[in-house]
């Protein structure tokens, strides 16, 4: 037993972070939610040549995957610095790919997810697929049939700018009966997480500077006990969802992710509105780059499973711990 | 990384767990907070130790098995999932023992712990005054130079277990005209039974004595019942204060078993839809506490020692420890509100958690301070 992150593993997400932090991940999001998709592009192909997309595909379709935990901490540095697009989504439609029987549509399509020149998205019936003007490869499920969707219909906002919600059209080219869905919805569900880990991170580390710098009645406000205190609870709850995030990772088992689900979206939309509040108006503004994290604390929620969801798998799915 | 114990780890495990099968009370003792509970919990304590089950963490010489802190982890796990009693010697085992491995001198430990680990001394905590709380350094209890030794005088209170316990620990202040309020207190060991001590028992929201105040006329303490420096005692007590409010206090094992029979209760009650979230948030409580334990073990057999991090910890424990007994309660209904079960007991006992160890308040305040770098406001 050693549950920790090793070096190596440190060393990669350290690595992701800088490279983050050099993109200027706010007007990226923001030219994204506008619908101008290049400079998401470019970082989306920087994060792939990183290695991200490769750790859920498997080596037979030149993937290094799948390596959970290792997909997990990338998400953290993802969400942490707000990258648009539909992250998760590609990473379920990978496993999707990858879980099928007939290894044709997984060959042709799976190494451009891994290089980053495709992304993909993917729905089931009367739900949004995430970012589906941006995607190239659009993956629609309907009564045990997967298809490649021929396009999508018109985009809703969604209460994230970032977020661009798009129908798939109906029909396309069928690549299988009986996929595995249960195991894309769990590798969707345990990235949701990781990014809402990160999401809330950032959400608390933005606010706790905020609170040292702005100074009222003389004092900086960061010194007052009730902001501290708010700040102390967040803190408290991100720091028992990481371990959640992590032990799902290397145990998959969908009642553990959707434990580790619920308690990170929890914990960041919790953190989202004690950074709401704690920076006063101006946290309530879109011109401040809070926002982009504030409003994705909100979407993650119910992506790929309410609470209430998540909760009714961890009580029923879940084997007795002993 | 990984979550997998060593076949040496579990073979560690099996033996607990066949150990207690064979040896935990059929029934539930009484509770430890009676006299008669209180006699009960101590034989079960000598028989924990008979086998060297009553502190498997500590060296082999003083009665343990020197197991280290992941084996102990799993020895708690069997420990609550067998349903064993509770731990009456609690204090002593995860305060003063501790303060003994870093500060006592040999002569100390070869005489202290042996008995301790056969719950044939009992040990209280004297820490807190009526007007000493939160802000324990205001302590007012004075020790005074004599003869081989000191004389304790002044008032002690909320000291748990001491209405039935036999010796005690705690700060005295040593030097009045200290310049500062931390400075100038010695820690030391005292018999409850001495000459000069009077124990009144204070009954707890039950009414059961579960805590006691001491007043001190002038008892005699012997130089070689003084831990450390005379003097020092603020330092050598904060040194280990992270113990009361991390791990060795509240391991995981107990909470994974008190989620695993929560879960058995909602379904024995039919599984209503009204009460699903909170037994799904008390079986992630339990693990998220599970896995970060884990996490700060892997750290500290690293080499890392315990920080400020055991207030996240408190805090965590301590609310969840609530929430948990307040949706037990809730399912049971109108039985909840009968004192006689266990969950209602649990519940009585996890309302001072916020309390004691430190208020949760100054917990957030180390949270807020050392972890967040956020400035020192008013105290
Ligand atoms: C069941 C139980 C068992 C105990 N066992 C022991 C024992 O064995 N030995 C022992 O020595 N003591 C024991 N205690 C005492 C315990 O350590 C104290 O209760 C605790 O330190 C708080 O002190 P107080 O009760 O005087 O509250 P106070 O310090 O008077 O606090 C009252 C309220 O004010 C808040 N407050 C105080 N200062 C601040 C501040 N700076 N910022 C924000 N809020 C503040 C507190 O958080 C609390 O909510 C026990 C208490 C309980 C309930």
């Amino acid at each position: 037993m050693r549950f920790l992150l090793d070096t190596e593993q440190r060393a990669f997400t350290e690595s992701l972070d800088a490279l983050l932090r050099a993109a200027d991940t706010p007007s990226v999001v923001r030219d994204w939610g506008r619908g101008e998709h290049a400079a998401g592009r470019a970082l989306w192909s920087r994060i792939a040549r990183a290695g991200v997309f490769a750790l859920a595909v498997p080596e037979a379709y030149e993937g290094v995957g799948p390596l959970p935990v290792e997909l997990a901490a990338a998400f953290v540095e993802l969400g942490r610095h707000a990258v648009p697009g539909p992250l998760a989504e590609t990473v379920a439609a990978a496993v999707l790919l990858a879980g099928l029987d007939d290894p044709g549509p997984a060959k042709r399509l799976l190494p451009a997810l891994v290089s980053g020149e495709a992304m993909a998205t993917l729905a089931g019936p009367g739900s949004y697929a995430l970012d589906g003007d941006a995607a190239t490869t659009l993956l629609s499920y309907d009564g045990g049939e997967l298809r490649l969707a021929p396009g999508h219909g018109p985009i809703r906002p969604s209460l994230d700018p970032a977020r661009r919600l798009t129908p798939l059209a109906a029909g396309g080219e069928r690549l299988a009966t009986d996929p595995p869905l249960a195991t894309a919805l769990t590798w969707a569900r345990l990235a949701v997480a990781a990014q809402a880990l990160g999401v809330g991170l950032a959400l608390l580390d933005r606010t706790v500077a905020y609170v040292k710098q702005r100074t009222q009645f003389g004092v900086p406000v960061g010194s007052f006990q009730a902001v501290k205190h708010r700040l102390a609870d967040a803190k408290v709850a991100l720091e028992f969802a990481r371990p959640l995030v992590l032990g799902a990772a290397l145990t998959l088992a969908p009642a553990d992710v959707a434990a580790a689900k619920v308690t990170a979206c929890e914990a960041a939309y919790g953190t989202a509105r004690t950074a709401l509040q704690l920076h006063g108006a101006i946290g309530y503004t879109a011109e401040y780059d809070l926002s982009l994290w504030l409003t994705k604390a909100r979407a993650l929620r119910t992506a790929w499973g309410s609470p209430g969801e998540c909760r009714a798998e961890v009580v029923s799915g879940g084997p007795r711990r002993r | 990384m990984d979550l997998t114990h060593s076949p040496a780890d579990e073979a560690f495990r099996a033996e607990a767990r066949d150990w207690l099968r064979t040896h935990v009370p059929p029934e539930p003792l009484p509770s430890l907070e009676t006299e008669e509970g209180f006699a009960a919990h101590r034989a079960w304590e000598a028989e924990l130790s008979a086998d060297r089950w009553s502190v498997v963490n500590w060296p082999e010489e003083y009665g343990g098995r020197d197991a280290g802190l992941l084996r102990w982890l799993l020895f708690e796990e069997e420990y609550y999932a067998a349903g064993a009693p509770g731990r009456v010697g609690q204090n002593g085992v995860s305060l003063l023992a501790p303060t003994l491995f870093d500060h006592g001198t040999r002569e100390q430990r070869a005489r202290v712990l042996p008995p301790m680990a056969r719950g044939e001394v009992i040990w209280a905590q004297a820490w807190s005054e009526p007007e000493a709380g939160s802000d324990l350094a205001a302590l007012r209890s004075g020790a005074v130079r004599t003869d081989g030794g000191w004389l304790l005088s002044g008032q002690k209170t909320w000291s748990s277990r001491a209405a039935f316990a036999d010796r005690a620990f705690g700060l005295f202040r040593s030097e009045p005209n200290a310049p500062r309020p931390h400075q100038g207190l010695t820690y030391v060991m005292f018999d409850l039974r001495a000459p000069g001590v009077t124990v009144r028992p204070i009954g707890r929201l039950d009414g059961k004595p579960a805590f006691a105040e001491l007043f001190l006329d002038e008892v005699f303490v012997p130089d070689e019942d003084v831990i450390g420096e005379p003097g020092q005692g603020w330092r050598i007590a904060m040194s280990t204060a992270g113990n009361e409010r991390g791990l060795m206090l509240r391991s995981p094992g107990r909470f994974l078993a008190s989620a695993d029979r929560l879960l058995g209760l909602w379904e024995a009650r039919g599984g209503p839809v009204s009460e699903r979230d909170r037994v799904a948030d008390a079986l992630m409580g339990a693990r998220a506490y599970q896995l970060f334990t884990y996490a700060a073990a892997s750290r500290f057999l690293e080499g890392s020692s315990v920080g400020p991090e055991s207030s996240l910890n408190k805090v965590f424990w301590s609310e969840y420890d609530i929430a948990l007994h307040e949706t037990a309660l809730d399912l049971l209904g109108e039985e909840g509100e009968s004192t006689d079960t266990a969950w209602a007991e649990g519940y009585v006992f996890a309302l001072a958690g916020p309390i004691y160890a430190g208020t949760n308040e100054i917990q957030r305040d180390i949270i807020a301070e050392r972890l967040l770098g956020l400035p020192k406001g008013r105290r």
